[in-house]
């Protein structure tokens, strides 16, 4: 669930940093203003509360596997929308620099995906919608469930965009699609279920806890038309960096041919109509390129490019040495690449023993 | 201030679901009284204290310290002068470093940052733990916790010193150090311990609570001699006021002035 | 329960780490904190299928491990254990991305370790009989960038790894103060790395406490989870009414101030601006590859 540095684009996740910081901004100056200083040490120790509780584990009947506490739904039906946010927040932090989970990157997009919509979309629309004024047994927990599952459904979503919209992994759009959804079904059922679960436990023993937490929460503190506003700039953000890198780094697959063939080769035929055609080659031949294998229907593509711009022979003849370059990729760059990488790794370990072998005979 | 007289009149606390906390309590506390506040679990010490540090709202009655009345308006100025140590450190201690923690108060109150230091060296050096200031809480044993939650108390100069079971959970040595400690100190002291030896050493004075009322004031060494009150309040005497298990003789106990 | 006490140890290690006494512990945690992030942010704008231009960005973490003196089997372990996550996404590219973009060709190889004299270790290779099966090595785009995420991870979760043993939880959340986070997000930081301690020991404490009273292999159900996450919340809960009492006590106005020593001095400008230049010349320029060429041509 938690999305990784590792599979996404900069572009993505600062473009998340910004909307998760954002957020965490407008949040901690909505804590500042409503000046209940006993808020302050209840957010920590919540935060801390949530870390330790989910590390309890339970066993889930009929299936074996064990499940935990999420967190975004129960603080927000304890401590209002915006603490939950702040408190999400700081745990995700915490679990981003310590264990890792996920990475300092991909943070903005943790934040988003695991604070976001639980406490701002999931709770007030649903979960306070069902239990807010009224709750009973059966509308807690049909409101958590509801509301847990849509949060983690949402949630799920989101790291399939980012991580799709990042394009580092291969993984279809509709694949991990497929692949996300039910699995964050069963999740979302357990999180609902447990948060159900202990707020039930908690309005039996000390209904005075989950009152105060309904009447202080602001409804609609964020406006559905400044959510819509945030995650259209958001998408504009994306798209407009995205699309910037997307032309400074070609294609992927074109632009590791551009690496591994060595660059002194279409340096010398770079010119406008070399460039068209390789725009003219990649829309051509993009829709089966993962069957691509071999240069011979390489070759033939090739051709037919080459024919519909009909050009001067120098062109022709430049796309001709980049088509046979291409296939077979000039396996002496590509070993001076490799005794180089090996080389550069070995130096890096070097230096590694070299600075605290000098540290410690100081 | 120049008498820190902690006084409460006719004090009467319900808490909110019904339960009666405090009956109709009346003392009045000196400058630099040491006085211990003993009762079984339940009968009131707590709230007693929580209500002498303005955490807790009489339902009727008053309180004084020094000569302002307890109220919201003066509430500030009187935490000035009252130190409180909790009994779990681990509450009082929620700053990252120690060096914070204890200049938490000095901070609030406005100080200039060489004044703060000084004052947080001064407070570690008092209760023995200088070399901690850069320790974070979490990393402390029981008795450095104890040691470094009274120097954040400390730290802020306080009159008069409320303690909820110092004593609790620590390993004889630290217990030790703590009485020697607390020997020293010339504040007014009021403690709500169950460790009646401590008491002994430390109070000339006690108050036995019991069911939110107070049913015995006076010179310690004389009311833990009452063995049937100590009985009727879930106390029992001090060890050191009981036969020793080898000879069976009674040993004069070290008893607070 | 043996998670609980673990996760616990394992952050008191870090911590412990933290405190150590090198001139890196010591710089200010701005630097620190800044060029993690310009290394991150690096490393991850490399393009997909870029393994070598990565490989120099390993000379900071090892660097920085180096210095700060810190334990690298634990570090390399830590790793190891998050490993899984970035791997079962990555494993995909293989599988959906066969496009072969790179040829080994070992001949080459061969050819190149004859010259610079390593015939020795030719002969091995002749009797393991490598050299008559395997002419080129085809590698597909999959597997390039399966590996390049994994290195991505290494190098990311390294930082902030690194980050935090040279660092501590509470000078990263002083830096990012600096840095124009909102207090109250500082002081909810605060807190929670404080009081995660106290918390996590008395989930373990309520843990055991049922352990030892269920005679069975003793599988947590709900009916009895949902109770005892109640009471600790419970409790967390008094305990934040305590903790707000003290603070009360000692004159707490809703605002967290801290006297902090940071300087700013040449030595965190210079440590930040070297890296950075570091960070963009490894960016810009593919180190390995040109190193190889270089080399090949002279030998």
């Amino acid at each position: 669930m938690h999305m990784a540095d590792a599979l996404i684009s900069p572009a993505v996740g600062g473009t998340m940093w910004a909307v998760s910081a954002g957020l965490i901004g407008h949040c901690s100056k909505k804590v500042k203003n409503e000046m209940d200083d006993q808020k302050i040490p209840l957010m920590g120790v919540m935060g801390a509360f949530i870390f330790a509780a989910q590390m309890i584990n339970f066993t889930i009947p009929v299936t074996g596997s064990s499940g935990h506490l999420g967190g975004g739904m129960i603080l927000s039906i304890l401590l209002g929308p915006h603490i939950a946010f702040l408190t999400m927040a700081s745990v995700l932090t915490v679990q981003a620099l310590f264990f890792a989970d996920g990475g300092l990157l991909a943070l903005g997009c943790n934040i988003f995906n695991l604070g976001f919509f639980p406490c701002f979309i999931a709770y007030p629309l649903i979960y306070k919608r069902i239990a807010g004024k009224n709750p009973t047994r059966k509308n807690i927990l049909t409101g958590a469930l509801i509301a847990a599952i849509a949060g983690l459904q949402m949630g799920a979503f989101a790291v399939v965009m980012e991580t799709v919209l990042s394009g580092v992994s291969e993984l279809p759009f509709r694949t991990f699609l497929l692949l996300m959804q039910p699995i964050h079904l069963a999740i979302g059922t357990v999180e609902g279920l447990t948060t159900a679960a202990v707020v039930f436990f908690i309005w039996r023993a000390r209904p005075e806890i989950l009152n105060a937490a309904a009447s202080s929460a602001p409804i609609g503190g964020i406006s559905i038309r400044s959510v819509l506003t945030g995650i259209a700039v958001a998408t504009l953000i994306t798209g407009g960096t995205l699309s910037w890198f997307a032309s400074s780094n070609p294609d992927g697959l074109e632009w590791a041919m551009f690496k591994t063939a060595g660059v002194e080769e279409l340096e010398t035929s770079h010119n406008l109509h070399l460039s068209l055609s390789e725009v003219q080659k990649k829309t051509a031949f993009l829709p089966d390129y993962g069957f691509q294998s071999d240069g011979s229907e390489l070759l033939l593509n090739e051709k037919e490019n080459s024919e519909e711009y009909g050009g001067t022979a120098a062109t022709t003849e430049a796309k001709k040495h980049e088509a046979s370059s291409w296939p077979s990729i000039d396996s002496g760059t590509s070993v001076s690449g490799l005794i180089g990488g090996l080389l550069t790794l070995t130096l890096a370990v070097a230096i590694g023993f070299i600075l605290r072998y000098k540290k410690s005979n100081v | 201030m120049s008498h820190h007289i902690v006084q409460a009149d006719n004090l009467h606390y319900t808490y909110p679901d019904g339960t009666l906390g405090l009956d109709n309590i009346n003392f009045k506390i000196h400058h630099g009284e040491s006085v211990a506040l003993v009762g079984s679990n339940g009968a009131g010490k707590s709230t007693l204290l929580l209500h002498l540090i303005g955490c807790l709202t009489p339902t009727r009655g008053d309180i004084r310290i020094g000569d302002y009345p307890l109220n919201k308006k003066n509430l500030k100025s009187i935490r000035r002068s009252v130190g409180m140590v909790f009994q779990d450190p681990d509450d009082q201690l929620f700053m990252p470093t120690v060096f914070d923690d204890v200049a938490f108060g000095p901070i609030n109150l406005g100080l200039p940052e060489a004044e703060i230091e000084k004052r947080v060296t001064a407070a570690l050096e008092t209760v023995g733990v200088p070399h901690l200031i850069k320790r974070s809480p979490q990393k402390l044993s029981g008795g450095e916790k104890r040691s470094v939650a009274i120097a954040t108390v400390l730290a802020t100069t306080p009159d008069i010193l409320i303690m909820d079971e110092p004593s609790s959970n620590l390993d004889p040595a630290s217990r030790r150090r703590l009485i020697h400690l607390l020997k020293t100190f010339t504040h007014t002291k009021i403690i709500a311990t169950h460790d009646l030896d401590m008491a002994l050493e430390i109070c000339g004075r006690t108050i036995v609570l019991n069911n939110g009322k107070i049913v015995a004031d006076g010179q310690t060494i004389q009311l833990f001699q009452d063995v049937k009150l100590l009985e009727m309040s879930g106390l029992e005497k001090p060890l050191t006021m009981q036969g020793c298990p080898v000879c069976s003789k009674e040993h004069p106990p070290v008893i607070a002035r | 329960m043996a998670n609980l006490q673990n996760n616990l140890f394992d952050i008191f290690y870090m911590d412990t780490l933290a405190s150590g006494e090198t001139w890196l512990h010591r710089l200010d945690p701005r630097a620190k904190v800044l060029t993690t992030l310009i290394f991150v942010g690096t490393v991850v704008s490399c393009g997909k299928y870029e393994i070598s231009m990565l490989i120099p960005f390993t000379l900071y973490p090892v660097a920085i491990v180096a210095l700060a003196n810190l334990p690298v089997l634990y570090i390399i372990k830590k790793m190891t254990l998050l490993m899984p996550f970035a791997f079962f996404i990555g494993i995909f590219n293989p599988i959906m991305d066969r496009a072969v973009i790179l040829k080994i060709d070992l001949t080459d190889i061969f050819v190149w370790m004859d010259s610079i004299g390593l015939n020795n270790l030719m002969g091995l290779i002749d009797i393991i009989g490598l050299k008559g099966i395997v002419g080129t090595i085809d590698v597909s785009g999959g597997w390039i960038s399966f590996f390049s995420i994994m290195m991505r991870f290494c190098l990311t979760v390294g930082a902030a790894l690194i980050l935090i043993c040279t660092t501590g939880f509470d000078s990263v959340c002083m830096a990012l103060q600096k840095f124009g986070v909102p207090s109250p997000f500082i002081a909810q930081l605060m807190f929670l790395y404080r009081y995660m301690f106290v918390l996590i020991d008395e989930a373990s404490r309520m843990v055991r406490a049922r352990a030892l009273r269920t005679f069975d292999t003793g599988h947590m159900k709900l009916d009895l989870f949902a109770p005892m996450i109640g009471q600790l919340l419970l409790r967390t809960l008094d305990r934040a009414q305590r903790i707000h009492l003290a603070m009360c006590c000692r004159g707490f106005d809703g605002h967290i101030h801290m006297v902090r020593k940071m300087d700013l001095g040449m030595s965190e400008i210079l440590f930040t601006i070297g890296w950075f230049f570091a960070f963009v010349i490894f960016r810009m320029y593919n180190i390995p590859i040109g190193l190889g060429k270089f080399l090949s041509e002279i030998l």
